[in-house]
């Protein structure tokens, strides 16, 4: 038994002196998508050797210049002190968007509000609106759930659907959102947002409307790709330039039919779908 | 020979009691200058300035005022001391509203001067931008930028850690919550844990002892996250239908969970402590006439009130410290609370929440370690009490 373990332990070294390692790191949206690519990938490529970690797209971010990752995933776009910090150590990191995320709202089950506009969602979530009766539901306080701070899902939140204003200050914040999901299932009065793909039969989506409540659109894969559902944010692999090469056929992996079948299957929305909806404008891969 | 081992094992004894003490003062010294860093930077994000028209007579804003700037809550430039005319903010994301792409440039190089000119030719905007952006002169004049001060971090009673552009650390909401939550659940545990104690040291026999004690400790092997699920799934939908309360998350579910967390320690501790008291004191008070209740109440609990106070210490060090089950309890919303029934944000779920996220070296960082330090006095203040009360102790029974 011990032999054996002290084999693989030699086995598992000579296979990492041999062959290029290829690390992945960041965003926890991203991490259970990256891990079914990476595994199928490897049924290709059997020599190949593909490490996936989450820890949040700050994390795999600040590790890039760190070269402690080949590639960090993001949920967001990088941000400018990012950058700076990129340019002063002299790395260009280049961006590819490998799928597209929708975020749904959700209520509790029992709550006969069905739909909300954006201007109503920013109110609630800034402490403006604090009772269902003002967005025609029942009289009772609303709830209101976000995720930590910490969370790319939050700042996107903030981002779209607040118009970068901030959340009040007594909004719930909770670790993860399974956390928000079980929290909006037994509060009658709660709202919360989490990724489409974690929606589920105890929570109830809300439909959205961006232009003051003539178009009202529920959240799913479908309306997320014809671009008639809105809070929609693109998800991101960073590179150094420099490792191009070797990083370069996992990324076109993710982005050829086969890797972009898996991204709908896990919930997410495909690139080509997406670029369908926005034309040619939107370029998938450019310089920072 | 002989002599040599014992001088050797003396050595060894000496150096780790050294090395040990120098790592502590190290660990407690890199806290400290972390923590100190955050008064060394700016108000306003680094690498940003807010740019406002030279015709605008305000030339300073506090972090506070420049948040209710950007969330529209402050709309007149008279609120701030200026002129009446309205305000009208600018960040970078809005530059596609204001300018085509010809006008900025397909890598940006013209934005710094189309924003400058933009802020030039209106009284009432302010920009948020990159400050090497920002081409000098023209017709523009830079918010004068200062240091963090104290006084905002330790008075501040608002926590926007990621708030662009002016983050706001107010510590005040988290020092509550933390000492709220703590304060109940030794309220909860203390009266519980000494009544385990005495049952299973003076009145269970052998056999229920047998069974409980283990049992008991097990509660000490059970992950802290665990206890955190167990509180969300059962404790949270408990109280809200126990008070009727709008959302379950508070800060009682939160002291419920660390007083059951606190309970092992304080009941194995102070058992302890009990069960060592001489048997000689106890059959000198049987003797005399006292009941068993009486010789437990003024002989075994005074003669072994250091060993229970040292438990009650290291069940509130536990509950002050503890992060992952509250995290998932109290709802963690960064107010200050008014009753034990809210939602509230500890400190030690504070930092173990948002650490992951803050640039290493950032002012939210530094903001962070700086918590560290306040919940490093806090328990240091605790201790000293506790050591206060047994010495007093201590001398009473000499």
């Amino acid at each position: 038994m011990k032999r054996t373990i002290v084999l693989s332990i030699l086995c598992a070294l000579l296979v990492q002196g041999t062959s290029f390692a290829q690390r992945i790191k960041g965003s926890d949206t991203l991490l259970p998508l990256t891990q079914e690519l990476a595994e199928q990938y490897l049924e290709n490529k059997p020599d190949a050797e593909v490490i996936v970690t989450g820890g949040g797209s700050g994390v795999g971010i600040a590790a890039l210049p760190e070269n402690t990752t080949d590639i960090a995933m993001a949920s967001r776009r990088i941000k400018f002190s990012e950058k700076m910090k990129f340019a002063g150590i002299g790395l260009d990191a280049r961006e590819v968007i490998v799928a597209y995320d929708a975020l749904a709202v959700v209520v509790n089950p029992t709550n006969p509000v069905d739909s909300l506009t954006r201007e109503q969602l920013e109110a609630i979530f800034r402490g403006k609106i604090t009772n269902w009766k003002d967005v025609g539901g029942e009289d009772r306080k609303i709830v209101v759930y976000s995720r930590e701070t910490s969370s790319g899902t939050y700042e996107f939140f903030k981002e779209s659907v607040l118009d970068n204003k901030n959340y009040m200050s007594s909004i719930l914040s909770m670790p993860a959102t399974g956390a928000i999901i079980q929290s909006v299932r037994q509060t009658k009065g709660a709202i919360g947002y989490i990724g489409l793909a974690y929606l589920n039969r105890y929570v109830k989506p809300v439909s959205v409307s961006y232009d003051g409540g003539l178009h009202y659109a529920a959240p799913s894969v479908e309306t997320a790709a014809d671009g008639s559902y809105p809070i929609v944010r693109p998800l991101y692999y960073y590179y150094n330039a420099e490792k191009e090469a070797e990083v370069s056929p996992f990324i076109s992996y993710v982005l050829s039919p086969e890797g972009q079948a898996s991204v709908l299957e896990q919930g997410f929305i495909p690139v080509s779908m997406e670029e369908d909806r926005s034309g040619s404008e939107q370029n998938s891969e450019k310089h920072l | 020979m002989k002599k040599f081992l014992e001088k050797s094992v003396r050595w060894i004894l000496t150096a780790s009691g050294f090395v040990t003490s120098v790592v502590i003062l190290l660990i407690i010294g890199f806290l400290f200058t972390e923590g100190a860093g955050l008064f060394g930077e700016p108000v306003i994000e680094d690498g940003y300035v807010l740019a406002v028209n030279k015709e605008n007579p305000v030339s300073r804003l506090s972090a506070e005022e420049i948040k209710a700037v950007f969330d529209e809550d402050i709309t007149n430039w008279k609120d701030l001391g200026g002129n009446d005319m309205p305000v009208r903010t600018f960040r970078l994301e809005d530059a596609d509203d204001y300018f085509t792409e010809e006008q900025l440039g397909s890598q940006y190089e013209h934005a710094g001067e189309a924003i400058a000119g933009l802020v030039a030719s209106d009284p009432g905007m302010v920009a948020f931008v990159p400050g090497t952006m920002i081409p000098d002169g023209a017709g523009i004049k830079l918010i004068e930028d200062k240091n963090i001060s104290p006084g905002e971090v330790l008075g501040g009673k608002e926590w926007f850690p990621t708030a662009t552009p002016a983050p706001l650390f107010g510590v005040l909401p988290l020092l509550a919550g933390t000492v709220w939550v703590s304060l109940f659940a030794i309220l909860f545990a203390l009266p519980f844990g000494i009544s385990i104690a005495v049952y299973m040291s003076e009145v269970a026999s052998e056999r229920v002892r047998g069974i409980l004690k283990p049992i008991i400790e097990l509660l000490n092997g059970i992950p802290s996250v665990v206890y955190g699920f167990f509180g969300l799934i059962v404790i949270v939908p408990m109280l809200q239908q126990v008070f009727g309360l709008p959302v379950g998350e508070s800060g009682l579910a939160g002291s419920l969970v660390l007083a059951i967390m606190a309970l092992p320690t304080i009941v194995t501790v102070a058992e302890d402590a009990m069960r060592n008291c001489p048997r000689t004191l106890r059959e000198a008070s049987l003797a005399l006439g006292a009941t068993k209740w009486q010789t437990i109440y003024k002989v075994v609990i005074p003669s072994s009130m250091s060993g229970i106070a040292s438990g009650v210490v290291l069940g509130i060090g536990r509950a002050v410290g503890e992060t992952m089950a509250v995290l998932m309890v109290t709802g963690n919303a960064a107010v200050i609370p008014g009753s034990i029934l809210e939602p509230l944000r500890t400190i030690p779920a504070t930092i173990a929440a948002e650490l992951g996220e803050a640039p290493a070296g950032g002012a939210h960082y530094q903001s962070l370690f700086l918590l560290g330090v306040i919940l490093f006095f806090i328990t240091f203040i605790i201790n000293m009490c506790v050591e206060y009360i047994s010495s007093r102790n201590r001398a009473k029974n000499r």
